[in-house]
């Protein structure tokens, strides 16, 4: 508030001392004049008044020329976004309709956005509550949402804190943390180098992975509450490959699509498989694991476009052949094939789209009773009926990574409602057929909320 | 084999001469709306070439970050946006992806076209979504005036100039041209719709304030209770109880927009509803920034004259 009153302080001072200028000057000028016509009051009094008059007139101009300062001042002022100050200052409803008055007279084109403080660097910050809640039994999966701790009806399953900025003309940085209702993770945290030559899109730090679709996507904008089966059961579950590693991917040219090659490698720790043992583990430095994505895009028209993806990952999985000597030699590997139509009528974007997508993937896992492999699949499609009105439905079938002779099958139907960009509803009704136990019915809720900056739309 | 050898080097000496040439022939301009590049184009004439990623008849706001956009803007010399947050949905990620030094945010081949602009509705105060999608920066819609084409013209032709100072003449010659056509453009918009001045209207979204300005046109009301808020049955009541209060004869509707609400306001107020595009290419007949108002202050006033509204 200082910068508000500085101007109205310095006009005071201002004003005043042109005052006190003026007054002197007008006693040393009107002492010679006295000196000179003292013998005719009747002259001496003309002087006066025409001083007066001048002085006025003097008073008159810099006063305005004061005031149409201080509106042009308050105007650039009111340009800056100021920051939330609790308490009003006293200057503030006097200055306040000063910009008016000043665009009537002259429209001073406000320029820029100088925001005059350090707090431009900090990092675009954001929070988004994904709270879920479930309703029906499973004695399978006790945590409706993969394994974990929350087998009863409510959690704030996470609340993701995003920071994001850029580091300086030659990268940018993302952190994602998510907060559980108990403990921390680091979901994401990287570096993107954004020009180097080559055209070589890299990153380094802890990130998903590239492995297919819904293993790169956050919760919170996928278009269900949970994850397919066959993430859950042969991708590592919600967690998924999320690695602390390298990421480089580049364009390849081609006259015909958009076509890119993603290559990963990470220190090989990954994902959470449906008996709670880990995707990837790694026992010694030199067990890495790697991840190799081919992603092929075309627009069919305006408003249909298709993706396909290719997929492959590599990883120990901390299981021992019973060489002593290497504890953790057995391998997973992993295939996948995603791909994705999407529709949007530009003119009428906001109200209708449909997106559907398809990913299937095989897992040749080593175990010590030899290898097991397995597959699975989903099919999704989701159709925006309104502006803020989503249906959906999945249809989900997996072999279990360490029985592959154990098929799971499941469907779902959803329901999204959107209030605003910010804020989401959602109901799923979902039915999962276990190989190994009964059956699952359960009506899953969603409620997602976020603060702060605007982040990207997915895409 | 000695023929081939000559072949192979010759060919290759063919490509080492023609990168230059063709790095220095043309720029490769980017823009994210049709009105930017339309503009852009009046600037470089056939000194660049220039690309667009929004179409002009669909929501700015709400642009698909299409990997296709990747591949132009991995190409790009020059990249302008509108700023004020406007793109703020789709274009960081794009931007980030195009493995593009020159375009990013802050590179000399990045342009916010708003620098220069007079930008109206810049909110004072505490700011909250509760507000709905406002635009902390202003409101993003300022190319509907033309005196802010000339400014965002200025800030292209300058743009241009520091990247080929070489062309310099040739853009600030362009620019002289444009301003000029445009200053006598606006005298007969301004001609056109002075008999009409403080006609009163509602529009669908914050698209007009700008036009209102420069043309004196009087807009009390908006069909979104909030911008970026569909209509509510309450706020479209309470909006129609105000326009029959004030005999507001005209609803202004972006082509983009559901006309369900508009349709149904015109109904119930006798109102004339307009389809009317706040981008070059919103329509058909709208090809470039001089049509954009040619086509928007003839359908105002054919409008304005059927309804009777003043």
């Amino acid at each position: 508030m200082r910068t508000r009153s500085y101007p109205h302080g310095f006009s005071v001072a201002f004003q005043g001392s042109v005052c006190a200028w003026m007054v002197a000057a007008g006693l040393v000028f009107g002492g010679a004049s006295v000196a000179s016509a003292q013998d005719n009051p009747q002259a001496l009094r003309q002087d006066i008044d025409q001083l007066r008059r001048e002085f006025e007139a003097l008073k008159q101009q810099y006063g305005d020329r004061l005031s149409a300062l201080e509106a042009k001042l308050a105007a650039t002022e009111g340009a800056t976004p100021s920051p939330p100050s609790g308490q009003p200052a006293p200057g503030q409803p006097g200055t306040a309709p000063a910009p008016a008055g000043a665009e009537s007279q002259t429209p001073a084109p406000v320029l820029g956005a100088s925001i005059g403080n350090a707090k431009v660097f900090n990092p675009d910050m954001a929070v988004i509550g994904d709270f879920l809640g479930a309703l029906g039994t499973n004695q399978m999966q006790p945590d409706p949402f993969g394994p974990g701790t929350h087998p009863n009806a409510m959690q704030l399953h996470e609340s993701e804190a995003a920071f994001q900025a850029v580091v300086d003309p030659y990268a940018r940085a993302d952190f994602f943390i998510s907060f559980g209702e108990e403990g921390v993770s680091v979901e994401e945290g990287f570096i993107t180098l954004t020009s180097l030559p080559g055209g070589l899109l890299t990153r380094v730090g802890k990130m998903r992975a590239a492995f297919g679709k819904v293993n790169s996507l956050h919760n919170h904008v996928l278009p269900w509450a949970d994850r397919p089966l066959v993430i859950g059961n042969l991708v590592g579950g919600e967690d998924g490959i999320d690695d602390a590693g390298i990421s480089v991917a580049r364009l390849i040219p081609n006259p015909w699509m958009f076509l890119e090659a993603t290559g990963q490698v990470f220190r090989g720790d990954s994902g959470t498989d449906p008996n709670g043992n880990p995707l990837f583990q790694t026992t010694r430095r030199g067990e890495l694991s790697y991840v190799g994505h081919l992603r092929g895009y075309q627009d069919i028209s305006d408003n249909a476009n298709i993706d396909l993806g290719f997929s492959y990952s590599r990883g120990h999985n901390g299981l021992s052949d019973g060489n002593v000597a290497d504890p953790g030699s057995l391998v997973t590997q992993l295939y996948g094939i995603d791909a994705t139509y999407r529709w949007k009528p530009l003119q009428r974007s906001i109200y209708h789209s449909f997106v559907g997508r398809t990913e299937w993937i095989w897992s040749r896992r080593d175990q010590p009773t030899g290898l097991q492999s397995g597959g699975g699949m989903y099919v999704s499609g989701d159709y925006q009926f309104a502006r803020r009105w989503f249906a959906g439905a999945r249809y989900d079938r997996s072999d279990r990574p360490d029985n592959a002779a154990a098929l799971d099958t499941g469907g779902s139907f959803i329901i999204t409602y959107w209030p605003s960009e910010f804020s989401q509803v959602r109901t799923q009704f979902r039915r999962t057929n276990y190989a190994l136990g009964p059956s699952a019915n359960e009506l899953l809720f969603q409620f997602q909320f976020s603060i702060g900056a605007h982040g990207a739309h997915p895409f | 084999m000695k023929n081939t050898r000559l072949v192979v080097a010759l060919a290759g000496l063919a490509v080492f001469a023609g990168v230059p040439a063709i790095a220095q022939s043309k720029l490769n301009v980017m823009t994210t709306t049709e009105d930017l590049a339309s503009i852009a184009r009046e600037i470089g004439g056939d000194h660049i070439s220039v690309d667009s990623m929004a179409k002009g008849y669909q929501d700015p706001h709400f642009v698909e970050a299409k990997p296709s956009f990747i591949l132009k803007l991995q190409k790009a010399d020059v990249l302008i946006c509108v700023g004020r947050e406007l793109e703020i949905g789709w274009l960081p990620p794009l931007i980030q992806q195009s493995r593009n030094g020159k375009i990013q945010v802050g590179a000399q081949g990045y342009l916010d076209a708003s620098l220069g602009a007079t930008i109206l509705e810049i909110p004072s105060g505490n700011i909250t979504r509760a507000m709905g999608d406002v635009h902390p920066l202003g409101n993003p819609h300022y190319w509907m005036d033309p005196e802010n084409g000339k400014r965002i013209a200025k800030e292209i032709a300058d743009k241009l100039s520091e990247l080929r100072s070489g062309d310099s003449a040739f853009y600030q010659q362009q620019l002289t041209s444009f301003t000029t056509r445009l200053d006598a453009a606006e005298r007969r918009w301004l001609a056109q719709m002075a008999p009409y001045k403080g006609t009163k209207m509602v529009t669908y979204h914050r698209s007009f304030p700008n036009l209102a300005e420069r043309f004196g046109l009087d807009i009390v009301g908006y069909v979104e209770p909030r911008p970026g808020i569909p209509p509510t049955p309450q706020h479209t009541l309470d909006l129609i109880n105000e326009m029959k209060r004030q005999n507001v004869k005209l609803v202004l509707v972006e082509p983009y927009f559901d006309m369900k609400t508009p349709m149904s306001i015109g109904r119930e107020t006798g109102a004339q509803v307009l389809v009317m595009p706040p981008s070059v290419g919103g329509v058909k007949e709208v090809p470039d920034y001089f049509k954009l108002f040619d086509y928007d202050i003839n359908l105002l006033i054919e409008a304005i004259k059927k309804s009777g509204a003043k």
